[in-house]
């Protein structure tokens, strides 16, 4: 009995130690800070695979690292320095696991920003929101990231797949005569998340789709799959597929003469390794929703935001390639943090991080194309919604129609 | 009918890729009694080499060679350096070592070339001609490269003393080192001709699938089923295991497709080429252990 008094007490006690010697100078400046913030720094996590078969995305967690020093250089956000901390994780969930919980348990980061892969922000989704922990920003497309009720410490930032998916199929019935639909698909959540979109964008003429036709990561090639669908005698190509397949399933089409209305997905909209591997001749005619510029884009040389992307890449990552995509990706999402970060002010608890990122409100971010802007709110965690479609002409892109929005969720 | 025809002509051409692995395979395994799990990565960075040499501004016919010489030298240099000291260690040591290859030349490509898609050209001339619609010049010219370089191994190991030489270290390494073979260097040998072999493989699959680090992933697992099929012991079975699987997968989607369509019902598809392909080792290796095509050893214990 008068043990546990005396451990309550105890308790108590250096809790108001704690709060005199912590809590209360910072009340008393206007300043409030959760784990990982400081008057001098702000800690950020970040996990990525630089090693392994998704290495290729490596490049985001490099460019994201270089943007964090040129920020740091110019003196920080709100005069604090980005202590940026990011781990490989080899695109492995249980991986990814085991370094979030050391980056929120020993590292004590303020947040996680733009953890990439579906499968690794899926394996960290549940222990973020328990740990009450903002996975801001996360690099993938998954529809999921969207639910501000089930899971108010996660948020996308790309147009999601499902979105995307829903804005190609309206396209097909609203321009295309006749429309008889061949879908090839990587067989994958990513893949499938694009196939739902189609499908929920179709509405009740989902019997157009006359075939889909699967490829698993480990084939290959999809030569034989574009056989199938051209048998079909299909007029529109719906092609769900990572880069290298892309180029692939297009330089396949070229060579069998199968010429559909071909819609690609966002996924591979890269001159760099879908197109110019494919061959330009075989890529012309091409469609795809786009939301950022190509940096590498004659038409938007002289925009002032690719001028300083060139700058900042120019110097701060000499030796990397430019006409890789991950790069600009990078670059334009951690400017939506920087900006969020702003917006935070003095109030850096993870709390208010969260409520700043909610409300973002029609922000052009950096590389952005014109006209799409970035907004959310509590109930709408889509920073991004809005695309462009955009056709391949010649060696760059050729915008046509307005801008497309499909509220998701 | 057309279908057919193309899907045939496109699994042969993916087959003959198969059967080049599985070719390089075979050549270390004949020699070593190994399975090289390293050899998919070896391909693809020799691969690298020759787009390199090409990107300088050689001629592709300066490059190949080259490139086949700089992959022998490669192989012969990972046999003495790396695996003479494992002569006597247990399997998994080797084993570990195969991995760690692996993951070695795969990280090296990426840090060296970066792990963005790039396009390789053809060495063969681009025309059309009758057919030209089902089957590709680059798709015959692979076909015709895989038998070729099995013919010339198979003169190399029946019509020259050096082939004779290495056959005899392979198969009995005491006999043969008692009629003064060098049993040492011949095993280099083997791993330096394996290692051309998957030069070549590489070359001719980069303008297919495109150059990255993990181009022969995906290729490595069905040239393993190839090799495994024919029979890890035979070359000549292993580059006809290599087209076995390659029309195969292709019929399964395709008959699949047409059984879809026939009766409604989804049975078997795209989805499981690879399982029907691993399902073949199974079966084959259960029947007949040394494959289609392998001979049996037999062993006095």
């Amino acid at each position: 009995m008068t043990k546990r008094t005396r451990r309550d007490v105890l308790v108590g006690g250096s809790a108001i130690a704690a709060a005199q010697v912590i809590g209360l100078p910072a009340i008393a400046q206007g300043k409030k800070y959760d784990d990982g913030a400081s008057d001098g720094t702000i800690k950020i996590g970040h996990t990525n695979p630089y090693s392994g078969n998704a290495s290729a995305y490596g490049n985001i967690g490099r460019t994201i690292e270089a943007v964090f020093k040129m920020v740091n250089d110019a003196g920080g956000i709100n005069g604090r320095k980005i202590e940026f901390i990011t781990y490989d994780d080899g695109y492995s969930p249980p991986k990814t696991v085991e370094m979030v919980r050391k980056l929120v348990e020993q590292d004590k980061v303020l947040f996680l920003f733009n953890t990439l892969g579906t499968p690794p922000n899926t394996a960290i989704h549940r222990y973020m929101n328990q740990k009450k922990v903002p996975q801001l920003f996360v690099a993938t497309g998954a529809s999921k990231w969207g639910q501000p009720k089930e899971f108010p410490w996660t948020m996308g930032w790309q147009p999601d797949y499902v979105t995307e998916g829903a804005i190609y199929a309206k396209h097909v019935l609203a321009t295309i005569k006749e429309p008889k639909i061949g879908i090839l698909m990587q067989n994958d959540d990513y893949g499938k998340d694009y196939y739902n979109g189609f499908i929920q964008g179709l509405g009740d003429k989902k019997g157009l789709v006359a075939q889909l036709a699967t490829y698993e990561v480990t084939d290959p090639t999809v030569d034989s799959q574009m056989i199938q669908l051209k048998n079909t005698g299909a007029n529109v190509f719906f092609n769900i597929t990572t880069p290298k397949f892309a180029a692939q399933a297009i330089k396949k089409a070229f060579e069998i003469e199968w010429k559909p209305a071909h819609y690609l997905n966002n996924v591979s909209s890269s001159f760099g390794s879908v197109f110019k591997p494919a061959g330009i001749p075989a890529s012309q005619g091409v469609m795809l929703a786009l939301y950022r510029k190509d940096a590498n884009d004659a038409q938007f040389a002289s925009s002032p935001d690719v001028v300083a992307f060139k700058a900042f890449m120019a110097k701060y990552m000499p030796n990397a390639d430019i006409k890789d995509d991950t790069h600009n990706y990078g670059y334009s999402v951690t400017h939506t943090l920087i900006e969020t970060l702003k917006m935070c002010g003095d109030n850096l608890t993870r709390e208010n991080v969260m409520k700043q990122a909610a409300s973002l409100k029609g922000y052009e971010a950096p590389l952005l194309l014109p006209g799409i802007k970035i907004s959310t709110s509590a109930t709408d965690f889509y920073p991004l919604q809005s695309v462009q479609m955009a056709r391949v002409k010649g060696e760059s892109f050729e915008m046509f129609g307005n801008i497309l929005s499909n509220e998701s969720a | 009918m057309e279908q057919l025809l193309q899907q045939v002509a496109s699994g042969l051409a993916n087959g003959a890729i198969y059967a080049l692995v599985a070719l390089a395979l075979v050549m270390i395994f004949v020699s070593t009694n190994h399975i090289n799990f390293a050899q998919g990565e070896m391909a693809m960075f020799s691969a690298f080499i020759c787009w390199q040499l090409i990107h300088w501004g050689y001629p592709f016919w300066i490059a190949l060679p080259a490139t086949m010489l700089f992959s022998f030298v490669i192989g012969v240099l990972i046999e003495r350096i790396i695996l003479r000291p494992l002569h006597t260690a247990p399997l998994l040591s080797v084993v570990v070592v195969f991995i760690g290859l692996l993951a070695i030349f795969h990280s090296l490509a990426g840090a060296i070339w970066t792990h963005t898609v790039k396009p390789f050209p053809s060495p063969f001339p681009n025309f059309s001609f009758a057919g030209s619609g089902i089957i590709g010049p680059h798709q015959i010219g692979m076909i015709l490269v895989a038998v070729l370089i099995l013919a010339l191994l198979f003169c190399f190991f029946r019509f020259t003393p050096l082939g004779l030489a290495m056959r005899a270290a392979a198969l009995n390494p005491t006999s043969a080192r008692l009629v003064g073979i060098n049993v040492d260097w011949m095993l280099a040998l083997g791993w330096g001709l394996a290692a051309t072999v998957g030069s070549v493989a590489g070359v001719l699959v980069a303008p297919v699938v495109y150059l990255e680090p993990n181009m022969m992933a995906g290729i490595l697992l069905y040239g393993f089923a190839g090799a495994l099929v024919g029979g890890i012991s035979s070359p000549g079975g292993a580059v006809a295991g290599g087209f076995i699987v390659g029309v195969l997968e292709n019929m399964v989607a395709y008959l699949g497709y047409m059984l879809e369509r026939a009766t409604g019902f989804y049975l078997i598809g795209n989805g499981e080429k690879l399982t029907v392909a691993l399902l073949m080792v199974i079966t084959v290796l259960t029947l007949k252990p040394s494959g289609l095509f392998g001979h049996v050893t037999v062993k006095r214990v």
